[in-house]
């Protein structure tokens, strides 16, 4: 009996009522895929703005542009990017269910984000918003731009983020298909799994902080506003008790992703399996004791510091667990350095980089110099682009012809992967230096000696510009041209690649049973 | 014989349900987060000034306070009998309690909508819109931003909870209930009991301060 | 390379350079290790169906996890012992208020002298700088000071230094303040201790805030009343005595204790019935609106010397 597949059944307008977690991943893709698109055109901007010391822009436009940067990469693409995209594609069929619990939840926290991002979106032709990401008060209440269409619009994402965790860990608990028990779920199963446990638990109280960042806006509330006896400090501990284990909800299926590409391409069973499944758990939990470590120099009581200084530290833990874990699993392995893999490796060496420099970070006495200056913007972009999005584009690139039923070009795959790696650190590893030399992050002019290192960043955004430009292109190319993939191109043993390419719409003719884990690859020694 | 089917992605109709209710608890999970941000605040400002909360929560109706109470625990219960009888295919009855639950529901609105009128015409308001002189402390705009805020968020969970109520009222109405099923009833019940049971709690720490 | 202009400055380089090389070393071994293994390894070498069966190694994870916590741990205490020097002010710091604004810097000496952007220090001197804002978050930044401190509207913090090296070191705002934000600079001017008695006579105090803030502050406390309750011995009258009181840590109402700093003064003033003294009586009426900022300074400075 065969099905057509899912990208073919039913007419175009099938799409938009699909209930579908395949066809929903899909859309989910496509639309944060626009978003990163309009992201980078921000990023851009402002490394041009950057390029010379002077103006360029105005500031007010300058402003606009980081916020602009900050607000639709965080929100629009990166937190949604792995689990509400990648995720819903593939987390039902690798556990070997047909759907995810709530499909049409899934529809509804689909249309729900995208309101969320068109009334966030809406504040770019309002006139922009200009306090940063982080909407510190007392500044988000005097500014005169268009903070409360944006922190609504992070609210509604917010509801969004919140519906699709809680249907992944319904989904998690109660569909998986006989035999698949918890440790002989895929690593990517564990890492979204930890993710969701994050985005119900943390994403509520950045809920309650926008809708009353609104009311300080609307009617004058008071709760974090001086002038009418609250504490702007406040609005910082809500906003990151939300937004840092949100760097976590960033980060985790990005680690999930290199479990798998990792062992696929080495041929190995994972090293550590429940090491690193653990650590998923770990790092979700001590997210949410470490939001303080953000707040070093905001006046914070020092035994407040002392503590998130401390549990700070323990992340590296669980972290360099997995690092280690990774890199072992390549020993005595076949290894095949295709695209996903080079991204997978890519994450690896510029994630160590981002987790090494988060130590610099922790330590009090030298937090308080780097604190608010370029040493962090790159140690985040070192983690969040270097981790998340190589990440992404490993899994991106591995379930490719999964999802299209066609394989990218490897040539240009491997080439475009050139650019971007190396655009990344032209543009990025200058500004820890910038950073410890004092420079400020936010600034839309700067002093004459940090010229060069400057125009050294800026090239490197070019770079990784060309890179991003060549992969939109082949892979559109790809979807029409592309050489038809075979159901298992890579020789993976998780269960998606057991399914035609692309998958029908039922995923599984029968319910599989699962005997055995994930990985066994690999010839025992007798 | 119901005429629900159970989706297509599930096995069997226990499994149905099982997600169904852990999807609801995850839900509320996430709720009493959304209300922790505001009992931090409402924590924190009453350890610094616990003397202005004492006063301004002077000027609060408890007599109407109370009678919400007593109408939410009222609807709760007839919630629960909703909800066993659903269970038992006594839909008539169910369907007769639903709407007593959902009378409540309303009640409960109405008594808000007094309190909130004479708030307002008072000028105790919250923040930069207080214009009341008889409390004298610099603070007390943020008692009653708070006042505002929890009970304001916590009306809107029940008007949500009241739309609920009247979407099983129609399906069981239209007899999409017995024994097998009867998630959705289950499922508005569980939301209400939260409801009441926030509301339990900003009853005392709101109105019965000193 | 950034110059090591305060006492506090060595600290700094010295920590960042040993975590520096820790994170090199470790960098170096993990991506080395990928490398090898990638080439080594690679599938022009290796069947990829006679790879071995491995599935981990407990003792390996725990000893790196372990090793790991070790030098974290060492990071975390060597960067908390540091931290507390920043803390600390010496007790013979010469204080300087500051008043953050959208977007200068506004200092103002004991004897009631003020400037804008500009902070003239004696070299070796400690000094320590008691900050607020006027409107939106600030941050105080010296990067050769290697000192930075938020500085927040409606409380004050602190921040202090000892210069090291004569001449001038930039001030920058860290703290995104909107438009002006990159503008906000000013400059710490280190000169030696007889150019700063120097410039002390040379530079005349603006009239306008020519008071003395102590001289100010005595007489706002008789102006506003404060003297019908508070008297400046330790006597009991409305409200406690306030002779010695700054700095010293005091019972509340309800068992608390709270240190009577700057902020504690300024709460008092602003809102008096937030902490009152075990034994005495909510009675004070607030200030708030009617005292000005620089008002309230002039009083902290007098409590404060009332000793």
């Amino acid at each position: 009996m065969s099905h057509a597949n899912y990208l073919e059944e039913g007419g175009f307008w099938s799409w938009f009522t699909t209930r579908d977690h395949k066809r929903i991943g899909v859309m989910y893709l496509l639309t944060n895929l626009i978003f990163l698109a309009i992201g980078g055109i921000f990023a851009i901007l402002i490394r041009v703005e950057l390029f010379s010391p002077g103006p360029l822009f105005s500031a007010d436009v300058y402003n606009k542009f980081f916020t602009f940067h900050g607000a639709i990469m965080i929100f629009m693409f990166i937190i949604p990017v792995i689990p509400a995209a990648l995720g819903n594609f593939f987390l039902p069929i690798l556990i070997g269910a047909k759907d995810v619990a709530f499909p049409r939840l899934n529809l509804a926290s689909y249309y729900i984000f995208v309101g969320g991002a068109l009334l966030a979106a809406l504040a770019l032709v309002t006139g922009g918003v200009d306090t940063g990401w982080t909407f510190y008060t007392p500044y988000s209440i005097r500014t005169q731009t268009s903070v409360i269409l944006v922190t609504l619009g992070v609210f509604v994402m917010g509801f969004s983020s919140i519906l699709t965790g809680l249907n992944f860990m319904v989904t998690v608990h109660k569909l998986r298909a006989p035999g698949m028990t918890f440790h002989r779920m895929p690593l990517f199963v564990w890492a979204i799994y930890a993710t969701a446990i994050i985005q119900v638990l943390a994403t509520p109280v950045i809920g309650i902080t926008t809708l009353l960042l609104v009311m300080e806006r609307v009617l004058g509330i008071g709760f974090f506003d001086p002038q009418l006896g609250g504490d702007p400090i406040l609005f910082q501990h809500f906003f990151w008790f939300y937004s840092h284990p949100a760097v976590y909800i960033m980060i985790l299926p990005a680690m999930g992703i290199i479990s798998e590409v990792i062992t696929v391409f080495s041929r190995k069973h994972i090293f550590g399996y429940k090491a690193i499944a653990y650590s998923s758990l770990a790092i979700a939990f001590i997210s949410f004791l470490v939001w303080g470590h953000h707040m070093f120099v905001s006046g914070e009581s020092q035994w407040a510091n002392f503590l998130f200084s401390l549990l700070t530290m323990l992340v590296a833990i669980p972290t360099a667990i997995k690092i280690f874990n990774w890199t072992a699993t390549m020993y005595k392995g076949s290894i095949h350095l295709q695209t996903p893999m080079l991204y997978a490796l890519s994450f690896i060496f510029l994630f160590t980089i981002g987790g090494l420099t988060g130590l610099f970070l922790a330590a009090l006495s030298v937090d308080v110099h780097l604190h608010d200056t370029y040493f962090v913007v790159a140690h985040f972009h070192y983690v969040m682009m270097g981790g998340t999005v190589m990440g992404f584009l490993a899994g991106l690139h591995y379930w490719w012809p999964k999802m299209f039923g066609r394989m990218y070009p490897e040539i240009l795959g491997k080439i475009s992967w050139f650019f971007i790696f190396v655009g990344f650190n032209v543009t990025f590893l200058p500004q820890f230096y910038l950073g410890k030399l004092g420079m400020p992050r936010r600034y839309h002019e700067y002093a004459q000696n940090f010229t060069f290192l400057n125009q050294v960043s800026t090239v490197g955004s070019w770079l990784i510009n060309v890179g991003f430009l060549l992969m939109f292109a082949y892979l559109i190319y790809s979807l029409f041209k592309g050489k038809k993939a075979e159901n298992n191109p890579w020789g993976a043993k998780t269960l998606e690649w057991q399914l035609p390419s692309p998958p029908t719409m039922h995923n599984f003719d029968e319910t599989p049973q699962v005997i055995e884990g994930p990985y066994q690859y690999g010839v025992l020694k007798s | 014989m119901t005429k629900h089917t159970i989706p297509s992605h599930f096995d069997d109709a226990k499994q149905a349900y099982e997600a169904s209710k852990l999807g609801v608890w995850l839900f509320l999970v996430t709720e009493i987060l959304l209300f922790g941000g505001l009992f931090v605040i409402y924590i924190m400002n009453r350890g610094l000034y616990p003397e202005m909360f004492h006063e301004a929560s002077l000027h609060l109706n408890k007599v109407m306070g109370a009678m919400n109470t007593v109408v939410l625990i009222c609807s709760s219960f007839t919630m629960a009998m909703a909800v066993s009888r659903a269970k038992h295919n006594d839909s008539q009855r169910a369907l007769k309690l639903l709407l007593i639950t959902f009378i409540c529901g309303l009640i409960f609105m109405t008594i808000k909508y007094m309190e909130y009128s004479h708030k307002i015409h008072e000028g105790l308001l919250p923040g930069i819109h207080f214009s009341f002189d008889e409390i004298s402390h610099p603070k007390a705009p943020l008692f009653f931003s708070l006042y505002f805020m929890m009970t304001g968020l916590h009306g809107l969970h029940v008007l949500v909870g009241m739309g609920l109520i009247f979407w099983v009222m129609v399906r069981t109405r239209r007899g999409d209930f017995d024994e097998s099923y009867h998630t959705p009833v289950e499922m508005t019940g569980i939301y209400w009991h939260l409801v009441d049971l926030i509301w339990i709690y900003l009853f005392p720490l709101l109105y019965l301060i000193g | 390379m950034l110059p090591q202009a305060s006492t506090l400055a060595k600290n700094f380089d010295i920590l960042f350079n040993n975590i520096f090389w820790f994170s090199l070393i470790s960098f170096a071994l993990v991506i080395g290790a990928m490398i090898y293994f990638a080439i080594r390894y690679h599938r022009t070498r290796r069947d990829p169906f006679k790879t071995p069966y491995i599935t981990g190694h407990h003792l390996m994870e725990i000893s790196v996890s372990v090793g790991l916590l070790i030098v974290v741990m060492v990071i975390f205490v060597w960067g908390w012992v540091d931290y507390k020097k920043l803390l600390k002010a010496p007790s013979d710091s010469l204080e300087i208020q500051v008043l953050a604004k959208q977007w200068f810097w506004e200092f103002q000496y004991p004897e009631g002298r003020k400037l804008t952007n500009e902070l003239v220090v004696p070299l070796n001197q400690p000094v320590k700088l008691i900050m607020t804002s006027s409107d939106v978050i600030h941050s105080f930044f010296v990067p050769n000071f290697r000192v930075k401190q938020d500085v927040v509207p409606g409380q004050y913090t602190t921040l202090w230094f000892t210069a090291t090296q004569l001449g001038e070191h930039s001030i920058l705002c860290a703290e995104f303040c909107g438009t002006g934000h990159s503008k906000m600079l000013g400059m710490v001017k280190v000169v030696n201790a007889e150019e700063f008695q120097q410039w002390k006579k040379t530079t005349p105090s603006i009239p306008a805030v020519s008071k003395n803030p102590q001289e100010w502050g005595k007489e706002l406390f008789s102006q506003k009343m404060c003297n019908t309750c508070h008297a400046i011995t330790t006597q009991k009258l409305v409200g406690p005595g306030l002779f010695g009181i700054f700095g010293k840590e005091v019972e509340l109402e309800g068992g608390k204790k709270v240190a009577r700093d700057e902020n504690y003064i300024r709460e008092s003033l602003m809102q008096p019935q937030a902490k009152v003294v075990k034994g005495f009586p909510p009675a004070m009426p607030t200030f708030q609106g009617t005292l000005t900022d620089e008002e309230v300074n002039a009083l902290i400075v007098y409590i404060k010397n009332l000793k």
